[in-house]
């Protein structure tokens, strides 16, 4: 009698579950797929993408580097000016190990910047102000004179020179991490990544604010201030790393008032180059007023890693 | 005093066993792992670990609009071939490279800038009938410089 009552439930709990599947598909099937439907908040987005996260082995948090965190500030179509770089000569300002990490990203994305933009003789002064934050560090030949003589000889060609700072960029943080100094690979990281948000929030020209791409950019920076914190979070028994993530918390702050809505992800793959275009799009409520906010809590936030 | 000195050794040999696991993974993840890139321009961050058959890595990235990117993942743990997944948000699968012979690299663009995650399993080999071998996979990320 019991079996045959617990029979009962389980077919009805099965039959639940193929009702609900039937009409949620039939909604699903029903836009069609002319026009895109806007209804996922990039913030449930990045919750779900961070639920059972501790299956795995190993959990990498991957920042953009200062390497492509000059480059996406580049491609967005950004005027150069070297005004805004952090002086070569405050190099010798930072003697914490917290400030020449910070100063190790904040040189190198500069030195990206620069290379980017074909500015040699900056792009080596650059290379020399890095050098020796990684040399206070104690990172063995991340940047040796070989490197130097490298970048001097190459002026002239700009892939081998981003293959050069790749390299040394590689290198310092691969020192970093093989020696359990984690927690100053991550701040160097932040640096890099705090120095491209304030290159871009400067270059703004704030009299085209809409379809700009650079703005764009700077809204795209809340996806990657969610993986920010996420690995700051990893690290925050480190006294400066619990420093650095009450700063980034000051920024979410403010990302939190720009909602960004994303359509579903499509792919479709060009059988000639073999290269898969994710297709989606994406809206915003981005206004003067919160790009006003953000790059002054950018700015200040900047100001006090250089000094 | 030769007791010591052998206990001293054995001690200073345990200890310098996952370093050295980790240089050798830097060292791979440098110069076979990066050259898979090519002509794309590594990003510079470095990604390796040391797994055992039948584990996995997840990685978490922010993916830009109009850029293009290749994903590289490379493995030295004997026959095993390594599986590497793209997931969205939604947990849909946007990639398996089990569909492609295991391929090794993944070349892509965006419409619109995503954070994705990327599951990386190595698999056990299909002769492999001894203990579960271990190795170095790298995951690196290369873009094309506009």
């Amino acid at each position: 009698m019991a079996n045959n009552f617990y029979r009962f439930k389980f077919a009805m709990a099965f039959m639940l579950i193929i009702i609900s599947a039937l009409v949620i598909g039939c909604k699903s099937g029903g836009k069609g797929d002319k026009e895109p439907v806007f209804d996922v908040d990039m913030e449930e987005i990045d919750e779900a993408l961070f639920d059972n996260i501790n299956q795995a082995k190993q959990i990498f948090y991957s920042m953009p580097s200062p390497l492509e965190t000059a480059m996406l500030v580049r491609s967005a179509g950004a005027p150069y000016n070297e005004d805004l770089l952090n002086p070569t000569d405050n190099a010798g300002n930072y003697t914490t190990n917290c400030s020449m990490a910070l100063n190790l990203g904040i040189y190198t994305c500069d030195l990206s910047f620069a290379s980017l933009y074909d500015q040699t003789q900056t792009s080596i002064s650059y290379m020399s102000a890095a050098k020796k934050m990684a040399d206070g560090l104690g990172i063995l030949d991340a940047i040796s004179e070989e490197t130097l003589e490298r970048l001097e000889e190459n002026v002239n060609n700009r892939e081998m020179i981003m293959d050069i700072v790749s390299e040394t960029f590689m290198n310092s943080s691969s020192y970093l991490q093989e020696n359990d100094r984690q927690a100053l690979s991550s701040i160097m990281l932040v640096g890099g990544w705090v120095e491209g948000l304030y290159l871009a929030t400067k270059l703004v020209d704030e009299d085209s604010f809409e379809g700009n791409k650079l703005v764009t950019r700077i809204i795209d920076q809340k996806l990657s201030l969610n993986i920010v914190m996420k690995m700051l979070e990893d690290q925050k028994s480190n006294p400066d790393v619990a420093t650095i993530l009450t700063d980034m918390n000051q920024l979410k702050a403010i990302y939190e008032k720009i909602s960004v809505t994303t359509s579903k992800i499509t792919t479709s793959k060009d059988e000639e180059t073999q290269v898969t275009t994710l297709k989606s799009e994406t809206r915003n409520n981005f206004t003067p007023e919160l790009f006003a906010e953000l790059s002054a809590k950018v700015e200040s936030l900047r100001e006090s890693y250089i000094l | 005093m030769k007791r010591s000195l052998f206990v001293f050794i054995i001690v200073a040999l345990f200890f310098s066993l996952p370093q050295s696991g980790k240089s050798q993974c830097k060292g791979y993840a440098k110069k076979i792992c990066k050259a898979e890139l090519s002509p794309f321009t590594h990003d510079g961050n470095y990604h390796a670990a040391i797994l055992t058959e039948g584990e996995e890595a997840e990685l978490y990235k922010t993916f830009y609009s109009d850029q293009e990117y290749r994903i590289a993942i490379c493995g030295a743990i004997g026959q095993s071939n390594v599986e590497f997944k793209i997931v969205d948000a939604h947990r849909n699968e946007l990639y398996n490279n089990r569909n492609d012979d295991y391929t090794n690299v993944w070349d892509f663009k965006l419409d619109s800038s995503q954070q994705l995650k990327l599951v990386v399993k190595v698999l056990k080999a299909e002769d492999e009938t001894e203990e579960p071998q271990s190795g170095c996979v790298a995951i690196m990320f290369g873009f094309k410089v506009k």
